[in-house]
């Protein structure tokens, strides 16, 4: 699109080229390390988010290397806990949570015209907590002194229910370890999401009402919002936990009165509405790739919206979906049945609005569309299994065992981390300047596909068998043995696949093909800036009079907003 | 470019203050970790496996109560002062909340101390111990941080620092005391007449 | 190597041929794995009447849902295939920004279908939790340890461990309760599971329709051995229950053949943990073992009750179950010996 002459600030009279351009190692790394700048930071974010994915995916590699067949000694009993529970923490905290909010940083004042978030000191101040929480995390592997003071990770699973968490059953470090990093890292979560927030409503360039804001922006509003009220009740219950294993407190100590199910309660408040925390931000990607590919505006835009802010208000009244075999009376579980069902609505008509933003347009099956299209396939198997599971008297059944596994995995895996790719595919070339190649990137996704099938479609169905979860080692004589090997092999088709996409990264940095402003022919402003946006983005503030800006400047004959 | 038929400068674009978007914020994140500290607190009430029991040692802080929450009359007065651009009337208002802030935790120390040397309650004495330094001290916290930043505005107004110019800001910082003589009312609700 | 193929025994084959029949099982689809073998405890196997209104709701549910997939996922399928760009057009196609009829319609709908599936579960979710205990009902109080199950029969004076013997076609009412963390009770062809949890007892129930075996095992994390806390549920007819009782019911087994094992039992610590009826061991952190022969596992299932193994339990049990909370007694190999022969006496 070499020709475009946008007047939307930044495309014509900002061709800056960097003047840093071989200054020493130590002066470029000191520029990252103190960096207020919200592209900078959203991709160290991301960065960050892409380097504890390995480290997530190869702890995943070794618990299905443990679990390949049965009376396996790879990993010891106390290992093996602790791969889960880090593999289990890493993915939601340092993985979804960091991506997520890595790509709000670079995309939300790009989308709204704004030329930095509403606190850049605060967006790298919540960026250095996370990082630190992380790094705290992943310290108790050295410092954390298990029982025979040797170091031990944390090793109570990712939800870790009391009392196990008591120092009576979990002597040693590595449970402070893991209550401290989420601690710190939840103070950071909550900078961003009010720096997110502020900057979506103070920050919008002229023209930019809240219902022309990108789908994208909207779902980030609707996460830091959600975030606000759900990351601070996890802060809250680990302060108290905190507070029981080292002032020795009772909150959760059933030998003194207190009550290990108060525990669950406060961490499902928390952990229920976290998984729509990292979901809806998927959505977003979604909601911006596919129409860009389908050649067609999206959907039903009000609904879109309207389900959004819908699923996050319903998401706050169902957590206990997650304790139907805890003893709740009757009626208790039959309103979190009730509940929970209802969220299937807002996020049908999600649903049906892409499937219905794809038909009738033109698709280009570039990488990010094909990330995005399995994206929806898989989430609907996802959504239905998760309306299964809430089905009390199934859920019975169901809990704990690798149903519930294949269920978050499909949402967690083939919804998020499948957006996630889609996003970095769609993106990329904007942070960069420099295109992904398409050749590895068909190879990576279909690679993920296949491995990603075998590992979880399997997975359903040995829980259907009877299989429970955070089990190290099974019996012979269960008929588990081959569908776990089958499982563990998906999962190694992963690994590669993910090893191609890695690749893709560095290398297409280094000989990618130029990108240019506007590679997919799409709308949104943040593809009138150049590619890399300079420091300040938009060289003059950009105004806009629809959904699709730059649609309305290329087919001046039939403007957006003629019709909204 | 001609297609687009609108004059940018039809219609004023005003959006809300950041400052005061981020306070809010932050303050809807503050009531959910002191809901959940409420929740625990109440769920336990009369749980206790042994003494002392609320009833036993409790006394109404009623004078403290009075004392925060009038601090949030005077800070008001301070923030009318400022609009108005009376420095000086600003400065002896805000110094007066201040005090009264201070008074209050000179308070909750004192009560502290009888709690723990009189009556033998400290925070692994039991449940009601665990939950009520718990709550209460979440609040006493979030007291002492905002005695903290009023305490920067008093000397930065002191030396003269502070201007009209600064009425958003310290306003913003205001809503802040606001949410915590807020809160105080609830947590006084919970801990001094429901469960006593 | 547990991939080979391993031919001893009829039922090794059988087993054989099961898994291969799982390589294909999940395009199959689940109704065919019914009823193929008790060792597998699948959903789709019930043998209780729990167990039973759970499985018919599971089927309903999954047959509408199964629906919904179908339409959408192939609707979706449909566009995709359909709508595929060509590779010479550059055009673009109709901008269309929505339609209330259709949006209302695709609401409409999934409430209509959300209301079915929670009526539906709510009339199974009291028939199951809310059914009235029988009156010939069997009481049994379940304890979970860390990493064993304790079985009481208040009514009977019975106490045993980790392989818990009920009756077939009549009621059994458990009693969950926890000595330490979070357990939970999970036969699958029996009933859906229920959580044990210190500080908060809970019930359940089964009414088992066929006799036989049935396993599962814990199912809420609850610690290192959380994969070697295994349950077995042996459903007895009427007689084989009323034998079973009757023998529990005896005082330990005093033989004084190996009077010096139990000599060693009594005076090493083993007394401070474990209960023998009949003498002086009335320890409760371990299992007790007054009838420890009348059990085919060792450790909750850790192993089977071969003289080997119990020999090798009490010289290490941790080398058998890491983690384990019984310590090694660092006792002699004659002493081990001495005392596997006076535990071989316990039926
Ligand atoms: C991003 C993550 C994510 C998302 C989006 C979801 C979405 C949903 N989840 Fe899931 N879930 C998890 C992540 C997620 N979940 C995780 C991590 C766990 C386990 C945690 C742990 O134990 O470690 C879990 C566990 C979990 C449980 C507890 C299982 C157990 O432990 O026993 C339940 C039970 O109800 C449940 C239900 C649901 C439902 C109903 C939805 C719904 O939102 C789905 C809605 C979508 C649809 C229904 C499909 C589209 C709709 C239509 C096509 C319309 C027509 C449909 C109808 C009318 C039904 N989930
Ligand atoms: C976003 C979240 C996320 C993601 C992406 C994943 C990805 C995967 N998970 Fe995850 N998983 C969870 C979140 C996630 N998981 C959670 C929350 C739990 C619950 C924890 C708990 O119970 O406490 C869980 C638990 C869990 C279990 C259950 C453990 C148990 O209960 O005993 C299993 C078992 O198979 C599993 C497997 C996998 C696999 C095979 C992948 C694969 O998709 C992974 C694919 C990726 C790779 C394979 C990376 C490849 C990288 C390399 C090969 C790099 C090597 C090179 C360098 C280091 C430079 N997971
Ligand atoms: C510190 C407590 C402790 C002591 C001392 C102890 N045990 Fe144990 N024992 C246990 C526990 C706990 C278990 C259950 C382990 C499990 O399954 O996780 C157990 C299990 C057993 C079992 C298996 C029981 C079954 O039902 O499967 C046998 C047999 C046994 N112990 C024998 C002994 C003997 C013999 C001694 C003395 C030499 C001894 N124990 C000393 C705690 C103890
Ligand atoms: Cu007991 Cu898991
Ligand atoms: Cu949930």
């Amino acid at each position: 699109m070499a020709d475009q002459t946008l007047p939307i600030g930044g495309s014509i009279d900002v061709t800056l080229a960097r003047p840093e351009a071989r200054t020493a190692l130590l002066e470029w790394l000191h520029g990252w390390v103190v960096t207020v700048d919200h592209k900078r930071l959203g991709i160290l974010y991301i960065v960050y988010g892409i380097v504890f994915l390995l480290v997530g995916g190869v702890e995943a590699l070794a618990i299905r290397l443990q679990l390949a067949w049965p009376d396996n000694h790879f990993l010891s009993p106390e290992l093996y806990n602790e791969m889960f529970t880090m593999h289990g923490t890493t993915m939601v905290f340092l993985v979804g949570m960091t991506i997520v909010f890595g790509f709000a940083n670079y995309l939300v004042p790009l989308m709204i015209g704004a030329r930095d978030m509403a606190f850049p000191r605060l967006n790298a101040f919540s960026f250095w907590m996370t990082a630190f929480g992380g790094l705290l995390l992943y310290y108790s592997f050295i410092g954390g002194f298990g029982l025979y003071g040797m170091g031990a990770a944390p090793d109570v699973g990712w939800w870790a229910y009391a009392p196990l968490t008591a120092k009576a059953f979990s002597p040693g470090h590595a449970t402070d370890y893991w209550a401290l990093s989420l601690i710190v890292m939840g103070f950071g979560t909550l900078g961003t999401a009010i720096n997110v927030i502020a900057t979506t409503l103070s920050m919008r360039c002229k023209g930019m009402t809240l219902m022309r804001m990108p789908l994208f922006v909207w779902l980030m509003l609707v996460v830091s919002a959600l975030t606000l009220v759900t990351i601070t009740p996890l802060t809250a219950a680990q302060i108290m936990l905190t507070i029981d294993r080292y002032l020795g407190g009772h909150f959760f100590d059933t030998q003194a009165g207190g009550s290990a199910v108060v525990w669950m309660h406060f961490f499902w408040i928390f952990g229920h509405p976290e998984v729509y925390v990292l979901v809806l931000p998927a959505f977003g990607i979604a909601s911006e790739v596919i129409p860009v590919f389908s050649r067609k505006a999206i959907f039903g835009y009000p609904a879109m919206v309207a389900a959004s802010v819908g699923i996050a208000f319903v998401s706050l009244g169902v957590w206990a979906h997650h304790m139907f075999t805890v003893g709740m009376t009757s009626v208790g579980n039959t309103f979190f049945v009730l509940s929970t069902m209802l969220v299937g609505i807002p996020t049908g008509i999600k649903i049906f609005n892409w499937v219905a933003t794809v038909w009738g347009g033109k698709i280009r099956f570039k990488t990010p569309m094909l990330f995005a299209l399995a994206f929806v396939f898989q989430f609907l198997i996802a959504g239905l299994t998760g309306i299964m599971l809430s089905v009390a008297p199934w859920d019975w059944q169901l809990h704990n065992s690798y149903f519930v596994i294949a269920h978050f995995h499909y949402v967690l895996v083939g919804a998020i981390v499948f957006n996630i790719f889609a996003g970095i595919y769609y993106w990329y070339p904007k942070a960069t300047g420099r295109m992904l190649s398409e050749t590895l990137g068909k190879w990576h996704f279909w690679l993920f596909l296949i491995g990603f099938h075998i590992t979880f479609d399997t997975m359903h169905y040995v829980g259907f068998l009877g299989m429970p979860r955070s089990i190290y080692t099974y019996e012979p004589d269960r008929g588990w043995n081959h569908l776990n090997l089958i499982i563990s092999l998906g999962g190694l088709i992963q690994g590669i696949a993910v090893l191609i996409f890695a690749w893709n990264l560095i290398h297409s940095y280094l000989r990618g093909k130029r990108a240019g402003n506007d590679p997919w022919d799409a709308w949104t402003l943040e593809w009138s800036a150049p590619s890399p946006p300079p420091a300040y983005n938009f060289a003059t503030d950009p105004e806009v009079h629809s959904r699709r800006p730059l649609w309305d400047l290329k087919h001046p004959e039939d403007p957006d907003w003629k019709y909204e | 470019m001609s297609a687009i038929p609108f004059s940018s400068a039809a219609e004023p674009w005003i959006l809300p203050s950041r400052g005061r978007v981020a306070m809010l914020s932050l303050i809807i994140g503050e009531s959910a970790i002191f809901t959940i500290f409420v929740v625990a607190y109440l769920y336990y009430i009369g749980k206790s496996l042994s003494g002392p029991t609320p009833q036993q040692v409790l006394e109404i802080p009623l004078f403290n109560t009075v004392c925060l929450l009038s601090s949030s009359i005077t800070i008001w007065l301070a923030e009318r002062q400022i609009e108005r651009g009376n420095m000086r009337r600003f400065t002896a208002w805000w110094a007066l909340t201040m005090a009264l802030g201070c008074i209050f935790i000179a308070g909750t120390a004192v009560e502290w101390h009888k709690l723990i040397y009189l009556d033998g309650l400290t925070i692994h004495t039991n449940l009601f111990g665990t939950t009520f330094y718990s709550l209460v001290g979440l609040h006493a916290t979030h007291v002492v941080v905002g005695l903290c930043m009023l305490g920067l505005v008093l000397i930065f107004s002191l030396t003269g620092h502070v201007t009209e110019a600064n009425s958003e800001r310290i306003q913003v910082l205001a809503l802040y005391w606001h949410f915590v003589d807020g809160v105080w009312v609830v947590v006084f609700t919970v801990v001094y007449i429901l469960g006593r | 190597m547990r991939l080979t193929i391993r031919c001893h025994g009829a039922r090794k084959i059988r087993q054989t041929l099961l898994s291969v029949i799982s390589l294909a099982a999940p395009f199959i689809g689940p109704a065919l794995w019914a009823d193929t073998s008790n060792r597998i405890p699948s959903l789709f196997a019930p043998e209780s009447t729990p167990a039973h209104s759970i499985f018919g709701l599971s089927m309903f549910v999954l047959t509408i849902t199964g629906g919904i997939f179908l339409v959408v996922g192939g609707l979706l399928a449909f566009a995709i295939v359909r709508f595929r760009g060509r590779d010479n057009d550059s055009s673009e196609p109709p901008q269309i920004y929505g339609s209330t009829q259709v949006e209302l319609a695709w609401t409409v709908i999934p409430i209509l279908i959300v209301v079915v599936l929670f009526l539906t579960t709510a009339r199974i979710i009291f028939a199951i939790q809310d059914a009235p205990k029988p009156k010939d009902s069997l009481d049994v109080t379940v304890v979970g340890h860390q990493f064993w199950w304790e079985f009481r029969y208040p009514k009977l004076g019975i106490v045993t461990a980790n392989e818990l013997h009920v009756p077939v076609g009549r009621a059994t009412w458990l009693h969950l309760l926890s000595a330490d963390v979070d357990h939970s009770f999970w036969v699958p062809q029996l009933a859906g599971k229920t959580d044990l949890i210190p500080n908060h007892p809970n019930d359940t129930w089964i009414q088992p329709d066929r006799p036989g075996l049935y396993v599962g095992q814990c199912a809420q994390f609850c610690g290192v051995e959380h994969a070697k806390m295994l349950l077995r549920v042996y459903v007895d007819t009427p007689e084989q229950f009323a034998a079973w009782v009757k023998n529990q019911q005896q005082p330990g087994v005093q033989d004084p053949s190996v009077a010096e094992g139990r000599h060693i039992f009594e005076t090493e610590a083993c007394t401070n943990c474990h209960t023998i009826t009949g003498t002086g061991a009335r320890g409760t952190f371990g299992p007790d073992l007054t009838h420890l022969m009348s059990r085919d596992t060792l450790a909750a299932g850790a192993t089977l009750n071969t003289r080997q193994n119990l020999y090798a339990w009490i010289e290490s049990p941790d080398h058998m179950k890491p983690g384990v909370l019984m310590p090694a007694m660092q006792l002699s190999d004659a002493q081990i010996d001495q005392l596997v022969a006076y535990l071989n006496t316990l039926h």
